[in-house]
């Protein structure tokens, strides 16, 4: 990151003031039908156990054979991290006993991953943007689940997701705010969903991310010891642990002590972050090459493949939302997180004024998604009903206050604008002599107001232009109705 | 007539196309021999039932005129190879109630050519040693003994020890073993049988429970250098389920054997003859072997392999290192041994598991492998080994580059030991695999062919080494051999 730019995240000690800085690895689930190493499924649900071969199970004998299909994924993820791709990488073995770990080691990729640097770019709230740097994204098999809740004395263990690819992304220590890290998630797990590299779900645990934390006086360049708070669950929860987190050492850095290396978890029922394994307690893996695998190697062709079937990415998609329809960065922004979404917007927006389709997506669509809690999927307002309720205002068919009415019925019955405008008769009147007709009864109603106007009292043509509206039921052209009214008085 | 138990695999075979015996009549001389021989401990779990049952089978398809390479011929299994049904103990505790609900890849292809299994054979524990001492289910005994002393008992090497003397014995036509680093052609020398172990990837691993995976091979033992040939064309073939078996075809091995060793050159490293450990009457039988190459038209020249003396300290270190990491799923959770009591934690599970599971050679390895994969040891021991083994790939490859066809060795420093022998030290119990290991951290097919008898009247193989996936060339100098060498004593044991 840019070492001019002056922290936006400070924390005031008693000594002085602080930055954070930031480095998130993020697991993310590969969106395969089978797993790393094996033919087993990889379907979210199932019942315990019943998506286990014989590999996922470690059975003596067994031996791990690489599933094309997840290193395309992990390749395609590389691209749209715009990162450097290795045309070889190893498989290394990580060492370590657990119940939910069948072979006793984790197959991962340790010297050389598949994939090497990339970047990320935040869209931060004010239409600002900041860069993150990736460091690496490697593939790995996910362990199985204990669960210890299934009685009162033993623990059972779900293998169904032992051996699922896993992509480690590592982002460099580039983060300098809770919020930084939050749009970093966020702008991540856009980048995934629209690649289709995995599906985002952080609450079903398709996406888990271990944040380090450290902190430094602002101004300092060097790093401090950093914590690794594993497994942080939510983009909320990665904030609030980064806030929690940065405050302990600032604490301890202040009151003379020394931050210790080591492995943390955060429990946001009590706001606080907790030991879990010191630097001596710290596992040693023993990494070495897997000797059941061969090097991961793939040429130009494989990688030029899967780049030719890469999507429009968000960054993409909102500078040509920026340039094709007029949005501002904040506006393109909000469009582009989620495909179905942009997309939806540019059915909308095509052949329109794209600020007016921006303004209908994202304040009156996604409010009302929002309050049904359905995505645009399930929107009741199709795109092209919403594009010719703008099409009725833009030509004066309905004034902008009845297309909220419209809007509201079209919400409700999922019915086409101009149908409602018909049955209902909500047309706008634009024919001058019934808007004649009805500034002349409400003038004739109301001669002292007329007079008032006419010694001068400008105010209160606004007055009648609400009574006139209101004669016609909302009806009449508003312009319209001013520009009669007028020529009425000044007559 | 000859007895049943005393043929070839390749005469078997005839006598059983042409009708002079049925596959279970030879399924069942071969069971009787076991049961007069249980003594020897070849076997750790014989399946007579399933035998006579496959041999019938055979016997069926013999009759429709779809007999297979390996039809009706009887072989003992060596208890790595995962078998359905049937337990698979490794020779290992932690694995003696074991019964897999698969087959390996290797014991599923000698089906479908139609061998008949008579049984698990006895190896040391997890395929750890050069013994067979190590075994959970009790030392192997081999048929042979020494005329100064034939009371005492000798070992029949391992880690395919219960394969070697099960075939050496009769109680088999042929048996599958193992080779980490010495674990068939080691076994076949001190049992007087031939033995190879072919090039690394050209028999699938799927199936066999991991020693060390970048060194483990499945190879074939029999009585002769065809049968040898005959099990490894049944036993090979690329296997999609093991990433690192090899996509080569798999050539008529028996074509290539009678094809003479006019015009080869053999290569005799002399590194190979160490100052001290070989002694006078190995290195003599090494001479006759050469001389019965020369006389058969070969040309042999003296070549160097000068990292040789650094292999068994590379091997001593990548092998422990893998099998430190393979042996972490014994662990007590899914299968296998579980030693736990009320109270105990996930820790307590595995170590009483592990403590009351594993033998001692099959902890100190586990120990050895990993503290050299350690954090701050990684680089000096682990790291170290796997450049010594490229040095060593390297002078194999130099010497075939410099128009060396196949190289001769001993197979072991030393013909077969006595069991109650004092080891006082793993160590001297390693140097037994001193001429093999190189070829086994170079992935090179070795063939071990018994050439003479020593002093004491035991058998000795010498080694052919040959390139990668040339086993045809191993097998035609190593049948010129054993045509010379005329080796036809038998076990004590068998006579009378």
């Amino acid at each position: 990151m840019d070492a001019t730019v002056a922290p936006t995240y400070v924390l005031t000690g008693e000594t002085g003031d602080w930055e954070v800085v930031v480095g998130l690895e993020v697991h993310a689930q590969v969106i395969s039908a089978a797993k790393l190493f094996s033919g087993a499924s990889t379907t979210f649900g199932a019942a315990p156990n019943s998506q286990v071969s014989l590999v996922d199970a470690a059975m003596p004998g067994m031996l791990p054979v690489i599933n094309r299909a997840c290193v395309e994924q992990a390749v395609r993820t590389g691209l749209g991290l715009r990162a450097h791709i290795n045309h070889r990488s190893v498989f290394a073995r990580k060492n370590y006993f657990y119940a939910d770990l069948p072979q006793g080691y984790q197959i991962s990729q340790y010297e050389l991953p598949v994939v090497g640097e990339g970047k990320v770019i935040l869209d931060m709230p004010d239409g600002s943007s900041r860069t993150v740097g990736i460091e690496r994204l490697h593939l790995e098999q996910d362990a199985g689940k204990s669960l210890h809740d299934q009685h009162p004395t033993k623990s059972f263990i779900d293998l169904n997701r032992s051996g699922v690819a896993l992509m480690e992304i590592v982002s460099k220590p580039d983060m300098r705010s809770p919020e930084e890290a939050g749009a970093y998630l966020r702008k991540l797990r856009s980048i995934l969903r629209y690649l289709g590299t995995c599906d985002g779900n952080m609450e079903e645990g398709s996406m888990r991310a271990d944040v380090n934390v450290s902190v430094r006086p602002v101004g300092d360049t060097g790093l401090r010891t950093r914590c690794e708070l594993k497994n942080v669950n939510s983009v909320r929860f990665v904030m609030q642990a980064i806030e929690i987190e940065a405050q302990r050492h600032i604490e301890i850095w202040e009151s003379g002590g020394e931050v210790e290396q080591e492995t943390r978890l955060f429990d946001p029922a009590k706001g606080e972050t907790r030991s879990m394994r010191n630097k001596e307690e710290a596992h040693d893996y023993r990494y070495f090459p897997d000797p059941d695998l061969l090097p991961l190697e793939f040429d130009a062709a494989f990688v030029e493949g899967i780049r030719e079937t890469l999507p429009e990415l968000p960054d993409e998609k909102k500078a040509r939302f920026i340039s094709d329809y007029a949005l501002t960065p904040y506006d393109a922004s909000v469009l582009v997180v989620d495909r179905r979404e942009a997309d939806f917007f540019e059915a909308v927006a095509k052949g329109r004024d794209g600020k007016t389709a921006a303004n209908w997506v994202i304040s009156t669509l996604f409010g009302t998604l929002n309050k049904m809690g359905v995505g645009v999927d399930d929107s009741p307002v199709s795109a092209e009903n919403l594009g010719k309720l703008i099409d009725l205002i833009a030509d004066d068919t309905i004034s902008g206050r009845i297309a909220k009415e419209v809007y509201e019925i079209m919400v409700d019955t999922g019915a086409a604008p101009d149908a409602i405008v018909e049955e209902r008769g909500l047309k706008q009147v634009t024919d001058t002599g019934a808007i004649e007709a009805a500034i002349d009864q409400v003038m004739a109603a109301n001669p002292d107001k007329v007079e008032e106007v006419r010694g001068g009292k400008e105010k209160l043509l606004g007055w009648f232009t609400g009574q006139v509206m209101k004669a016609t039921q909302g009806k009449a052209n508003p312009g319209m109705v001013n520009e009669l009214l007028k020529k009425k008085m000044g007559g | 007539m000859t007895k049943l138990t005393d043929l070839t695999i390749a005469e078997a075979r005839k006598g059983l196309d042409r009708g002079d015996f049925t596959a279970v009549e030879l399924a069942d001389a071969h069971l009787a021999a076991m049961e007069a021989h249980a003594g020897l401990n070849a076997y750790i779990t014989p399946t007579p039932e399933r035998a006579r049952e496959r041999a019938a089978a055979s016997d069926a398809r013999i009759a429709k005129g779809e007999a297979g390479a390996m039809e009706g011929i009887p072989i003992a299994m060596k208890d790595l190879f995962c078998t359905d049904g049937t337990r698979t103990t490794a020779g290992s505790n932690i694995l003696g109630n074991f019964v897999p609900p698969y087959e390996s890849t290797v014991s599923e292809n000698l089906w479908k050519a139609g061998a008949v299994m008579l049984g698990k054979a006895n190896l040391d524990e997890f395929a750890m040693g050069s013994s067979n001492l190590t075994s959970a289910f009790g030392s192997v005994v081999n048929p042979w003994t020494r005329t100064d002393a034939p009371e005492r008992k000798l070992v029949p090497g391992g880690s395919s020890g219960g394969s070697a003397a099960a075939v050496a014995a009769r109680l088999a036509l042929g048996a599958t073993g193992t080779d980490t680093g010495g674990s068939i052609r080691q076994p076949a020398s001190f049992c007087g049988i031939t033995g190879l172990k072919p090039t690394y990837g050209r028999c699938s691993r799927w199936g066999i429970v991991a020693f060390a995976s970048s060194l483990d091979q499945a190879g074939p033992m029999a009585r002769s250098v065809e049968d040898v040939a005959i099990m490894l064309g049944a036993m090979a073939g690329h296997d999609p389920k093991d990433s690192t078996s090899a996509p080569v075809a798999v050539p008529d091995f028996t074509a290539a054997i009678e094809q003479g060793v006019k015009g080869l050159t053999v290569g005799i490293p002399k590194e190979y003859k160490p100052e001290e450990g070989l002694s006078p009457e190995i290195e003599a039988i090494w001479t006759r072997g050469m001389e019965m190459l020369k006389d058969a038209g070969a040309k042999t020249v003296e070549i160097s392999l000068p990292h040789t003396k650094y292999a068994l300290a590379a091997y001593y270190i990548v092998a422990p290192a893998e099998a430190s990491s393979n042996l972490a799923r014994y662990d007590g959770v899914r299968y296998g041994l579980r030693v736990v009591e009320d109270g105990d934690g996930l820790n307590d599970m595995y170590c009483k598991t592990r403590a009351a599971g594993f033998g001692a050679e099959v902890k100190r390895r586990i120990l050895i492998g990993t503290y050299a994969l350690s954090a701050g040891y990684y680089d000096a021991y682990y790291l170290k080994a796997q450049k010594v083994r490229s040095l060593i790939a390297k002078d194999f490859k130099d010497a075939f580059d410099n128009g060396v066809d196949v190289i001769l060795t001993p197979t072991t420093p030393s013909a077969a030991f006595a069991l109650d022998e004092e080891v006082t030290d793993p160590v001297t119990m390693y140097l037994n695999d001193v001429f093999t290991v190189p070829t086994s951290l170079a992935g090179l097919p070795g063939l071990s062919v018994p050439v003479a008898l020593t002093e004491q009247g035991l058998p000795q193989g010498l080694q052919l080494i040959g390139r990668p996936f040339d086993e045809e060339t191993v097998l035609r100098a190593g049948r010129a051999l054993e045509k010379a060498a005329a080796f036809t004593a038998k076990p004590r044991l068998l006579e009378g």
